[in-house]
């Protein structure tokens, strides 16, 4: 062995010696500091030290040297290697968290049940090409009852008990709480030409004592399609499609016959009871017929086609009027209407 | 409507199950809400139609009497009760073991036979009761006179009576037979017209009485027959039996006779005592100022000349149409019966019954619209009817009076408009079939068809009403589904409504509750929140007739729901709650609707969460709710400025106004405690709101955009010692402004700090600042050199110096 081997290998011993007594970084930064340092290192000096050997040893010093560095390079990488994942199999086994515990509270809000399913509903309309459009909670009794044909002495009125505002004007009481969107379908008509394709969304108002199915504040969606060649067989189809999204894909739907003044022929839809799916069990939400009442539709009166400017032997168009609260009501198995309005977080919070 | 089977059955066969029936209905004629079955109960071998042979008196008590009895296997004894057993009767039997309701429990229960007072009883004669027909326990029933002896009592009174809901235009439907009319349309069966026939005697009715419409415009027809000899005591039972239950109540053979031809054909009929109608006229006219009646159910009306009246020689002696005057009314002593069948205007007989809070039998069905033609075939039905059971001698024809009749006029329906309206055509044939069993004449004319609706249908005028009549009868189920065709109409902007509906997924996201309150509230709740000198808003419009007396008049402020919504979860909820609600606030407009102003209202406080989900130390407080605020305005592409501002029930020195641009959108503040307290909050509340007017008006059309700089912006933290006085946003203000080479200068506030090492008067505020140049990276000199400048510049504006 020559003197050069064993001055290296004396200095391998060493520095190796030193890095596995070093615990911690801090202490194998010292180390380094101490072996590798830029400035003073004692390989640091060595290696600068090679330009003072005698020239037939510098050779062999140099390459042995410059494989010294490198072998404690590498120690110290394997040593910090070591304790990178030994501290990592240490966070993971002893410091090993209870992920059973809860997470840190975040404050979420949520949207009222009626406003989420308001938006399904609008969602569900709208990818059939419907707008949407507002008008006023306070309304002209024309426009509530006169333009969609319930003059002041039908009895018709009967299916909508109201409430009036108290406000005279010309000596009469002409405004009231709009116990139906239906006076939109005025509204839209007298500001737009055919093609009409829209949904009316908003509150209502019935004179009504409350029950567990009755509130005197509802909300509800109209809807409105007027142009050549609407037929009642495309009401189907979009009340077909409208059911089928919001409560499920294998629903089916009927009509059966019904009156509203403002359409002919004028339908109530029906979807089958998905709940007990006909079983003939005494069902609390389709009361064993296999059928749940969803809302009323039917074609537009010509009378009312014709009073908008349009056509009416040349226009047809259909419309139909959803409560919104009783749709909500079936989704989510809500028992009551009367929790909507309440406000209570308990109710709330679970939509 | 109650609608029995059996009824129904006199005209139109039925062999559908009760619920099949339903449905069918249902779907093509009227909403079926129910049914209720008689006699499901009645085994037929036990319980059976008997023929009481004799009574006798109870050998052993007083009360209690024997009575023989044949159900078909011959006399037997049974020992009874009722006061009312007579030979001749056809009465309910039941035999040992038959269930049946017991008279004192009310419980179902098997019949056990056994000697009364020590005489056996062969079975029971049996009441209303014990049959589970009603709560009658006093006599028994007797059966109508046709039961035959030994047959079920199932077979013979057994029934289905069906709750049925018509249509505000279709008076014939509350009529059995306008309604068996449908039935046979729809399940092809023939209907059977009931028998009309009877035997006047020689005079002519209009010999008895005279009749002179004065009001032409109110009624359309009046109709009087004259009944001589009538004996006036109770219909029989089948007749009884049927208006039980079709839910009216029988009086005597006499009014029975009108409400069972009412509930038969819809028309409603009246009878006077002829001897007490005075001067042997009948004059409609309209009521005389001050004119006054007392109707049948013993209330004196005070009329007014709007209202229609039936008069004889002297005065009303009926509020036409609705109820007639118990001065005319038919009584025990009754020989002469004068019988009204008689038309009115629909409008005029429902604004009466309005305004005298009357609604009859006779009234719902007038206001739904009569044709005028019903009035002589519910008359002869009638006279027919009342020969039979009040052994009545009727004159010869009518005292009419029908000034205008106005024959139905044709409807031409065109066959392409069945398909124009339904999206399928429905063959000629069928078309035919259908019309025609509804009672339409029919007849085609090339591509059209002519169709003339019956009297008893005023209801149908238009093509498209034919439409209707085809499709329901034809069956929705052929209906196929299809979708919409055409053109799209144009989208209309609707910029409020997007920001509207942003805002309200933001205020969600952002941590609060939505909640949707009653738009109603009480005068004094909205007092709390709405200043008495506020404008529109201390002016709410009214409801004249609300749901209840805390819901009459219509917010013009959304607070007040808030604040009660916090209050009322607060009894439940420990910890910090944040709710919101978008509204409108309902200003009163002078001769116009109001105007419906669209808010954002939220509401937050209590306790924040810390990290085990339970009430922390640290509260919720002005700066979470004007955080909320930025926030949201930043979600929506805009930057709000808050200035110091005071609010009714708001907390001076913690209220700010919210602005953008030029405009003042909203409001953050703590509540006034007072106004607090008042709701039963009894902690710091704060509340934002945003109105959607002006912050869409506010907003940009789109954010401000500047590319991220390729170079390292240099960052700053220092101290100012400003006068106590000056806002933050001052400092901030002037920053923003401050030009420097075109170095850009950003600015937050980090700190604010009063007390010892900071002078008196003064407070610190620390600022974090950046500094960016577009086109270069600061070196340490360029920061210093602008600071400097920055510094000199707010110690000129603000007075503010450097804290060291």
């Amino acid at each position: 062995m020559s003197t050069i081997e064993a001055e290296v290998d004396a200095l391998r011993a060493e520095a190796l010696d030193a890095l596995a007594r070093a615990g911690g970084e801090d202490e194998r930064e010292a180390w380094r500091a101490d072996w590798l340092g830029r400035g003073d290192g004692r390989l640091t000096l060595r290696l600068r030290a090679l330009k003072d050997a005698p020239p037939e040893q510098r050779g062999e010093l140099g390459r042995s040297l410059n494989a010294l560095k490198a072998a404690l390079e590498a120690a110290l990488e394997t040593e910090r290697e070591a304790a990178r994942s030994g501290a990592i199999a240490a966070l993971s086994a002893d410091a090993a968290l209870d992920v059973t515990l809860p997470g840190r509270p975040q404050s979420l809000g949520r949207l009222h049940p009626v406003t989420q399913t308001m938006n399904d509903c609008i969602e569900a309309f709208a990818e059939m090409g419907f707008r949407v459009f507002e008008g006023p909670e306070v309304e002209w009794s024309r426009y509530n009852f006169d333009a969609v044909r319930i003059p002041d002495d039908h009895p018709a009125r009967d299916m909508w008990d109201t409430i009036w505002i108290d406000t005279l004007i010309d000596g009469e009481r002409k405004m009231l709480l709009r116990t139906h969107t239906s006076p939109n379908q005025i509204r839209v008509m007298e500001q737009s030409e055919p093609p009409v394709r829209v949904i009316v969304p908003g509150k209502c108002y019935r004179q009504e004592a409350t029950d567990a199915t009755h509130e005197w504040m509802l909300t509800q969606i109209e809807g409105l399609a007027v142009d050549e060649g609407v037929r009642m067989s495309d009401l189907k189809g979009a009340l077909y499609a409208f059911a089928r999204r919001l409560f499920g894909e294998d629903r089916r739907i009927i009509f059966h016959h019904s009156y509203f003044p403002f359409v002919e022929p004028g339908v109530e839809m029906a979807i089958d009871c998905f709940l007990c799916r006909a079983d003939g069990s005494d069902c609390r939400t389709c009361h064993g017929t296999g059928w749940i009442e969803i809302l009323g539709a039917g074609m537009v009166h010509p009378e009312i086609i014709d009073n908008a400017g349009y056509d009416s032997s040349k226009h047809t168009g259909f419309a139909f009027g959803v409560g919104i609260e009783r749709v909500a009501m079936l989704r989510w198995g809500i028992e009551d209407i009367r929790h909507f309005y309440q406000n209570d977080l308990r109710f709330l919070r679970q939509f | 409507m109650k609608l029995p089977l059996s009824w129904l059955r006199d005209y139109v066969d039925v062999t559908l199950e009760p619920a099949e029936f339903a449905k069918r209905v249902t779907d093509a004629i009227a909403e079926v809400e129910g049914w209720e079955v008689i006699g499901a109960g009645w085994d037929p071998a036990l319980v059976r139609v008997a023929e009481v042979l004799g009574v006798e008196p109870h050998p052993n008590a007083d009360r209690l009497r024997l009575a023989t009895v044949d159900a078909g296997e011959g006399p037997r004894t049974v020992v009874c009760g009722a006061p009312n057993v007579a030979a001749g009767q056809k009465v309910a039997f039941a035999t040992e073991g038959a269930t049946l309701i017991d008279g004192h429990t009310g419980k179902p229960s098997k019949l056990k036979l056994r000697a009364i007072r020590g005489v056996d009883s062969a079975g029971m004669v049996l009441s209303e009761k014990e049959l589970g027909i009603s709560d009658e326990h006093e006599g028994i029933l007797v059966l109508p006179e046709d039961a035959a002896i030994g047959a079920p009592l199932v077979e013979a009174i057994g029934d289905v009576v069906f709750d049925v809901s018509t249509w505000a235009n279709r008076a014939d439907l509350l009529g059995i037979l306008g309604f068996a009319r449908e039935v046979a349309a729809v399940t092809g069966q023939p209907l059977r017209e009931p028998d009309r026939s009877y035997s006047p005697s020689e005079r002519q009715a209009d010999e008895f009485v005279s009749v002179t419409i004065e009001a032409p415009d109110l009624c359309r027809r009046f109709t009087a027959s004259v009944i001589e000899g009538v004996a006036v005591g109770p219909s029989p039972p089948w007749m009884q039996q049927r208006l039980i239950r079709a839910g009216m109540r029988p009086i005597n053979n006499v009014v029975d006779v009108t409400n069972y031809v009412m509930l038969e054909t819809g028309q409603p009929l009246h009878a006077f005592d002829y001897d007490l109608v005075r001067g042997a006229e009948i004059r409609p006219r309209r009521a005389r100022p001050g004119e006054r009646l007392t109707t049948l159910d013993g209330v004196e009306r005070d009329l007014d000349p709007d209202m229609l009246m039936i008069c004889d020689g002297e005065g009303p002696v009926a509020v036409a149409g609705i109820m007639g005057g118990g001065n005319s009314e038919v009584s025990e002593a009754t020989r002469t019966v004068l019988l009204e069948v008689a038309n009115f205007h629909p409008g005029s007989i429902r604004r009466t019954s309005t305004q005298l809070r009357l609604r009859s039998e006779a009234s719902l069905r007038f206001e739904k619209g009569i044709g005028p033609e019903l009035a002589s075939h519910a008359q002869a039905r009638a006279l027919h009817l009342l020969e039979r059971v009040a052994s009545g001698k009727p004159a010869a024809g009518l005292a009419d009076s029908f000034p205008t009749p106005l024959p139905s006029p044709a409807i031409t329906l065109p066959a392409a408009r069945i398909e124009q309206v339904l999206g399928i055509a429905i063959a000629p044939a069928e078309v035919r079939r259908i019309l025609e069993a509804l009672g339409f004449e029919v007849s085609e004319r090339g591509d059209a068809f002519e169709v003339t609706p019956p009297y008893w249908r005023p209801d149908a005028a238009l093509p498209d009403d034919l439409v209707e009549e085809l499709i329901r009868v034809h069956g929705y189920d052929k209906l196929p589904t299809t979708a919409l065709r055409g053109a799209l109409p144009a989208a209309r902007p609707r910029p409020l409504e997007r920001v509207r509906e942003r805002a309200r997924a933001l205020a969600a996201g952002l941590g609060f509750q939505e909640v949707v309150s009653y738009t109603l509230t009480s005068a004094e709740a909205l007092e709390r929140v709405v200043a008495p000198d506020d404008g529109d808003r201390a002016k709410p419009l009214a409801a004249v007739n609300p749901v209840a007396s805390q819901r009459t008049y219509l917010r013009t402020s959304l607070r007040g729901s808030l604040l009660a919504a916090y209050a009322a979860n607060r009894r439940h909820e420990d910890a910090a709650m944040r709710l919101f609600e978008i509204g409108v606030e309902y200003l009163p407009t002078e001769a116009d609707l109001p105007h419906e102003r669209p808010v954002l209202c939220a509401v937050l406080g209590g306790q924040r969460l810390e990290r085990w989900e339970r009430p922390g130390p640290e509260r919720l407080d002005f700066f979470d709710a004007k955080g909320a605020v930025e926030a949201l305005l930043d979600g929506l592409g805009v930057a709000g400025a808050f200035t110091p501002e005071e609010g009714h029930a708001l907390l001076p020195g913690h209220t700010a106004a919210v602005s953008i641009g030029d405009e003042t959108a909203g409001v953050v503040a703590q509540v006034h405690p007072d106004a607090a307290a008042a709701f039963g909050i009894e902690e710091p509340v704060f509340l934002a709101e945003l109105w959607f007017e002006p912050l869409t008006r506010a907003l940009p059309e789109r954010p401000d955009y500047a590319p991220p700089s390729r170079y390292p912006e240099a960052r700053r933290d220092l101290a100012l010692l400003v006068p106590e006085a000056t806002p933050a946003a001052a400092l901030l203000d002037v920053i923003g402004t401050h030009r420097a080479r075109g170095v850009r200068i950003g600015a937050a506030v980090f700190d604010e700090y009063r007390g010892e090492g900071v002078p008196a008067g003064r407070k610190s505020l620390a600022l974090a600042l950046r500094f960016q140049a577009g086109d270069r990276t600061l070196g340490e000199r360029d920061v210093a050199r602008i600071e400097q400048g920055l510094l000199r510049r707010l110690e000129q504006d603000l007075d503010a110096t450097l804290r060291s």
